[in-house]
């Protein structure tokens, strides 16, 4: 029988499977940080329980820290939040990236950069995000904190296998196009629940083309997609990514990991229960409009107006959305202006990224009216990027250069966006009140929102980018 | 955690797709590391005007709503992030069950394990629920056991429904003593795989 690359992975992992029950599926790697673990160890204690594989849990602070005087933590209840984790993996024997490390950063940029996340792996973590680390070729899901409990006690977790859904992506992608805008397109395509209850696998030649980077990208929004994960099959560029990172394979020991992994592919005729096929040469840059991710449009589209077509439940979702974002029903976007732009959060935070919003950005000065902050996805992505002086283009230009952590993705940390203001925003959710009471987000790639902060409103960034020679713009490794 | 096997409360309907954990629980309450307390802060930034008063036009402040423990919600509830502070906060708050055509994968998985019924039925059927519900018809009964949602002796809808989570439920059993008198067969996968003994930190 044929198999695809998520067969692979599920059965090798499978310790136990009764039939008509959930298998109970072995973890490889946990990783953990302090918003959805305190009360998992605190169901530990309780029960008096130990942490079953504490080598195999890795732990960082990123959701709730500030990016601005790092070590000054006014809100006590997030300070409580990473002394616990502190104490937890103290007391556990768990390895945790703290503030002070020049390694801590957004977990699911981390994970890859210090050659955790690896091809085949089962990798779990409190936060629906962690799909990210299936572009190694990694069954990388969310898991809730009773889940998170669980791991911790049995390195194990009971699951339903998912279906699958294959997203095949073909053709030469446009001037200016990134891989947000193509996820964001094939959300706004079909919806935000096309995944449920499925895996996707993105195959084609586009996104065999896509660096390592660009890849994370795409599955991280797998869950904006519905999808419980999303990976890609590894291939050279896999391997030449982890090859001597800090805790990948070194060596021997890597080749013959890298031939192991030659076998993580989906044989040719495999069976999927779902096939969707995109036109990377259709997709332009994106804007979301919208309270959800699937309400995005090409840059040169308009924001969608009523119709005959809609029905009454659409179209009110229509008009609650263009109600809480302060938006005419067919207005063009770059009519609209933005008051700030963030560029960070696990989707588009690494190194490439901020090399593709500088391009854009260099040489230009952030708009009057416009806050514009960077947000690297890690201390070392950090570091990597002043030492091109990637720092002084941003900061020459207005924009205010901050530590790594989750920051205004989420804005649990002082990072928020004021009520009624609009935010151009390389992160995920534009969901209402996202980034702050009655903030309204508009989700871009980083080299739109660079664009955004210099015009003061949403503009498309190829016109930037002109000048740019052939394959130039991506300015990506 | 107490079984569950026949309910009967009053339901309240929120008719609204697409209902998030950022709605359900914004952000600013995941800071708390207690599992308990969440519920005065469900859907809050709906359920609160920005002095603090409650909004009279959410659909749970209506005064039929009051005291109610089963949620006629609408499709991909619960979608976003991974929080369970989101099933916390329900529970907490009083539901019990929730009806919707379709749930968030992580979230309706968060629901289960803290013994929340959540059931899925198709768009029509629900929307006959509702119905009733707005006629007037507001308590009714959930049998696990049965698979039904009943007004009085009526039966309004047949669900299905996961064996195994239904066990699970209806003895309220917790997932983990189920799974730690399996050591030997964890303990026996990870001397076969060899791969697992990598990264030691």
């Amino acid at each position: 029988m044929t198999k695809t690359i998520i067969d692979k992975v599920w059965e090798k992992h499978t310790v136990m499977q009764e039939e008509n029950k959930p298998g109970l599926l072995y973890i490889d790697l946990h990783l953990l940080h302090e918003v959805t673990s305190p009360q998992a160890f605190a169901g530990l204690r309780e029960k008096n329980r130990k942490v079953r594989r504490p080598d195999l849990c890795f732990a960082t602070m990123d959701h709730n820290i500030p990016t601005k005087n790092r070590f000054v933590i006014d809100d006590s209840i997030a300070l409580k939040q990473i002394q616990t984790l502190e104490e937890n993996c103290k007391e556990y024997g768990i390895h945790l990236e703290g503030l002070e490390s020049d390694q801590q950063g957004i977990v699911h940029v981390i994970g890859p950069e210090l050659g955790l996340t690896l091809p085949g792996k089962t990798i779990v973590c409190g936060d629906s995000h962690t799909s990210t680390h299936g572009a190694f070729g990694a069954l990388a899901f969310g898991i809730g904190t009773s889940e998170v409990e669980h791991v911790l006690a049995t390195q194990t977790l009971w699951q339903q296998k998912p279906k699958q859904l294959k997203v095949n992506i073909e053709g030469k992608r446009g001037f200016g196009v990134t891989a947000k805008d193509i996820i964001l397109a094939l959300i706004a395509q079909y919806g935000t629940n096309v995944g449920a209850g499925h895996v996707i696998e993105f195959t084609g030649e586009t996104v065999r083309s896509f660096t390592m980077e660009e890849r994370m990208t795409l599955c991280n929004m797998s869950i904006e997609a519905g999808a419980k994960a999303g990976l890609v099959a590894p291939d050279e560029k896999t391997y030449e990514y982890i090859k001597g990172r800090k805790y990948a394979p070194q060596g021997e020991q890597f080749e013959e990991k890298v031939n192991e992994w030659k076998a993580l592919r989906s044989d040719a005729d495999a069976k999927y229960d779902k096939v969707i096929e995109i036109n990377a040469a259709e997709v332009e840059p994106m804007v979301t409009w919208g309270t959800n991710p699937s309400m995005g449009v090409g840059i040169s589209g308009n924001v969608p107006s009523y119709s005959d077509e809609q029905t009454q439940q659409e179209r009110e979702s229509l008009q609650k959305a263009l109600h809480y974002m302060g938006l005419n029903p067919g207005q063009s976007l770059t009519e609209v202006p933005v008051q700030h732009v963030f560029i960070g959060s696990c989707t588009n935070s690494r190194l490439s990224d901020l090399r593709a919003a500088a391009k854009v950005v260099k040489g230009r000065k952030v708009h009057g009216g416009v806050q514009a902050i960077v947000v690297p996805g890690s201390q070392q992505v950090k570091a990597k990027a002043e030492q091109e002086g990637l720092h002084l283009v941003f900061q020459e230009a207005g924009f205010d250069w901050r530590d790594s952590g989750c920051s205004m993705c989420l804005g649990m940390n002082p990072d928020i966006v004021p009520e009624g203001e609009r935010c151009a925003s390389t992160s995920n959710r534009n969901f209402e009140g996202r980034q702050g009471k009655g903030a309204r987000t508009h989700l871009v790639s980083p080299e739109m929102a660079a664009a955004a902060a210099i015009e003061g409103k949403f503009t498309d960034v190829r016109k930037f980018q002109s000048g740019f020679r052939e394959g130039e713009q991506y300015a990506r490794i | 955690m107490p079984g569950f096997k026949t309910f009967t409360g009053t339901a309240a309907v929120l008719d609204r797709d697409n209902v998030d954990t950022d709605q359900i629980i914004p952000k600013q309450f995941l800071k708390r590391v207690e599992r308990s307390g969440f519920g005065k802060y469900l859907f809050f930034d709906w359920r609160f005007n920005r002095d603090g008063s409650p909004n009279p036009e959410f659909e749970l402040n209506r005064p039929e709503a009051e005291g109610a423990e089963i949620l006629l919600a609408g499709d991909n509830f619960g979608c976003g992030s991974s929080r369970e502070h989101a099933p916390w906060a329900l529970k907490d708050y009083g539901f019990k069950v929730i009806v919707a055509p379709d749930y968030a994968d992580i979230f309706y998985n968060n629901s289960l394990k803290n013994g929340i019924l959540v059931i899925k039925l198709p768009a029509e059927t629900i929307n006959s629920l509702k119905d009733r519900v707005a006629a007037g018809d507001q308590r009714l009964t959930v049998s696990l056991n049965k698979q039904e949602i009943l007004s009085g002796e009526e039966v309004l809808a047949s669900f299905s429904f996961d064996p195994y989570w239904k066990e699970m439920i209806q003895n309220g059993w917790d997932e983990i003593s189920i799974t730690l008198k399996y050591e030997d067969e964890i303990s026996r996968f990870e001397k076969q795989q060899e791969a697992v003994k990598q990264p030691q930190l």
